[in-house]
């Protein structure tokens, strides 16, 4: 649970990931476009880490974490995790594959069948993927069920009988059922209570320890993020626009969305509360089916410059291990030129 | 918490079945029709049995007996020995009830579980498989927009005499006649199914277990089947109902079972012409009809309730 260590082996590799969804039209049901709801996004997820993936509402998260697992057919890139390339393998191999990576659902409620026991909902990876006999499979589903803090009495109850962070709790189980290495984290916590977050959020971080595990937890809770991951990505638009260990990217943000993002976290104490400034972004995301020429953010980024509207910004390692992609940081490889284009930006905006 | 758990180890689970049948009894029209259709289904099966009359013997001397109950009220014809009365050559009313029940309650059954089994497999692989969806549901509207009564009349003019020919007259007209009723009625099944299966389809349990990798076979039966009770438990018993129908309409026709072959539908389609006088040879078969099918609803709508865990409130 350290900082990232740059010398630890990377489990996942995204390379240039792309999930396009084509959009149909028209009387002939005709091809007219795509929604590039991830486009060309890199990252490592090292072993042992939790990867925090933020970004507002349908910047692509959760499309990513989908097809990091292969829950969609990729569009074009590579996922390899733990030395296999997952974004092109059979069916049949895929499915041999599916143990060493899981998820954790969003909504407690629609990820478990209403129909079938707690017993029988986290049995099923066994029953796909074991061969152990009835009275083991009932042994490992109440070792799990202890793992998650549930009593082993409810195995026989139905999800529609538990609270959502009990809900919550068995799709945990169910994804650790078959020792995983990784574990996509679907915005577990935004469905549940506060209180009940704090919990969840806890009883992930146990479980790690204990199984050492590797998380992607996609979540669009700033300060929750801040608490469990190690290094943080930004999405913006299906990009990664930042990526960067925890308290680095906390304490100094370089892209201008990140600023914005963490500008908006609420502050506790009132008294500091009132002198947070904010940095309001204006309009809206632009539509994934027609992203803006040039950089992604530059329709709503208070620092954009000309050719943000002309160039796509490359991710570059602007400090060891912080990347981003910024037309700002391109010009900081000089330190000259960063307070030149600052000052240049700042007059721009002072007109 | 070790010590619970030991003790909690050593109580066998209770079998969910008996949940099931807890939640049944409390529905009183569930188990009032469950009651109903064994006292019926036990009637048409042991009726032969204790009641040894001939249901096909012609007795022109005792024609058109009133029953007992219209005998001991006022003076007609009638007699303890045909307690139903008996129809205008003859037959004993109550003995054709016993041997047309069984055949429709055969033809019922059969045909529902027959158009209930092509409706869900049609429904689910439209549902599933995007690649058949459009096919399949083109296909169902094509079947669905046969008219249907003329179908099955040149199905029975064209395959009545090699089915006889091969499983015998009767046999082989309760083959013909069950599928014929079972091809024509699947359609609003299919529908209905393929209509949940994509709704469930993109909830997010099917995710989870693609995500497990659960292969698609499993993912029906398992995820999908059971989700889809409710609709399929409802379209089954109103089947029964119309296959029961369909047969007494068939029969009217003159192109279902022989004459000597006597269907609830048939027995009341014979009497409809004297009914002013007679009104006991409708009431009986009709009374029969009615409520088999009224109990199967009931039923039906027991067990829907019984097979969800959310209403067990489990």
């Amino acid at each position: 649970m350290l900082d990232a260590a740059p010398s630890k082996k990377p489990l996942v590799e995204v390379r240039n990931l792309k999930m396009h969804f084509p959009i149909y039209a028209g009387l002939l049901r005709r091809r007219v476009g795509e929604v590039k709801a991830v486009d060309g996004v890199s990252f490592d997820v090292y072993e042992g880490e939790t990867l925090g993936l933020v970004g507002e509402s349908g910047c692509g998260k959760s499309t990513c974490g989908r097809a990091l697992l292969r829950l969609y057919e990729v569009t074009d890139g590579s996922i390899t995790i733990d030395g296999v390339d997952i974004a092109t393998l059979s069916n049949s191999d895929l499915r041999e594959k599916r143990p060493t990576m899981q998820m954790v659902f969003q909504d407690p409620q629609a990820s478990l069948n209403p129909r079938m026991t707690v017993q029988a909902i986290i049995q099923e990876p066994l029953d796909e993927h074991t061969t152990l006999s009835t009275k083991e499979k009932q042994q490992k589903v109440y070792e799990l069920m202890d793992a998650v803090g549930l009593n082993r009495r409810f195995a026989g109850r139905y999800p529609h009988a538990f609270s959502g962070g009990q809900r919550q709790r068995i799709g945990i189980a169910r994804a650790l059922a078959l020792n995983p290495k990784f574990i996509v984290c679907d915005e577990p916590i935004a469905a549940l209570d506060v209180s009940i977050q704090a919990q969840v959020v806890n009883l992930l971080e146990d479980l790690q320890e204990q199984f050492g595990l590797t998380y992607l937890f996609i979540s669009h809770d700033l300060s929750m993020v801040r608490h469990i991951a190690t290094r943080v990505a930004v999405m913006y638009l299906g990009k990664i626009v930042e990526l960067a260990p925890r308290e680095a990217l906390y304490a100094s943000p370089l892209h201008p969305y990140t600023e914005a993002l963490l500008s908006a976290v609420p502050e506790p104490d009132p008294s500091l509360e009132a002198k947070v400034e904010r940095i309001i972004l204006q309009g809206d995301v632009p539509s994934p089916a027609n992203p803006p020429k040039g950089c992604n953010f530059c329709t709503r980024c208070p620092k954009v410059m000309p050719i943000c509207r002309e160039v796509e910004p490359q991710t570059r390692e602007v400090r060891p291990g912080h990347f981003a992609a910024c037309h700002l940081h391109e010009i900081t490889s000089q330190p000259a030129g960063k307070t030149a284009a600052q000052e240049a930006n700042e007059r721009q905006h002072g007109e | 918490m070790t010590e619970t758990t030991q003790t909690q180890e050593a109580i066998p689970v209770r079998n969910q079945w008996w949940d099931v049948w807890d939640q049944f009894k409390t529905h009183r029209g569930a188990v009032i029709g469950g009651a109903f259709l064994i006292f019926i289904t036990l009637f048409v099966l042991l009726g032969p049995y204790l009641w040894q009359v001939d249901a096909q013997k012609l007795d022109i001397r005792n024609k058109d007996m009133r029953p007992f109950y219209v005998g001991l009220i006022s003076d007609v014809k009638w007699s303890w020995s045909r307690p139903l009365g008996t129809d205008h050559l003859g037959r004993d009313i109550m003995a054709n009830l016993i041997q047309g029940g069984q055949i429709s309650m055969a033809v019922g059954w059969t045909a529902m579980i027959l158009s209930l089994f092509l409706g869900t497999l049609i429904g689910v692989l439209a549902g599933f498989f995007k690649r058949l969806d459009g096919i399949l549901m083109r296909f169902t509207d094509l079947v669905l927009s046969l008219p249907l009564l003329p179908i099955l009349l040149v199905m029975m003019l064209l395959f009545r005499d090699p089915l006889r020919a091969a499983f015998g007259p009767e046999t082989g007209i309760f083959i013909l006649i069950v599928s014929g009723i079972g091809i024509t009625s699947w359609m609003h099944t299919a529908r209905i199914v393929r209509g949940d299966i994509l709704a469930i389809k993109e909830r997010e349990f099917v995710l989870a277990a693609r995500s497990i990798g659960t292969p698609p076979r499993r993912m029906i039966t398992r995820h999908l089947l059971p989700n889809v009770m409710s609709p399929i438990m409802v379209s089954a018993t109103l089947g029964l109902a119309s296959a029961i129908i369909t047969e007494s309409a068939l029969s009217f026709l003159g192109l279902g079972f022989p004459s000597d072959f006597p269907t609830w539908g048939k027995i009341l389609f014979d009497s409809v012409d004297r009914m002013a006088s007679f009104p006991e040879r409708v009431i009986w078969p009709g009374l029969c009809i009615s409520l088999t099918v009224l109990s199967v609803n009931y039923i039906g709508d027991g067990l829907r309730d019984a097979l969800d865990p959310r209403i067990r409130g489990l």
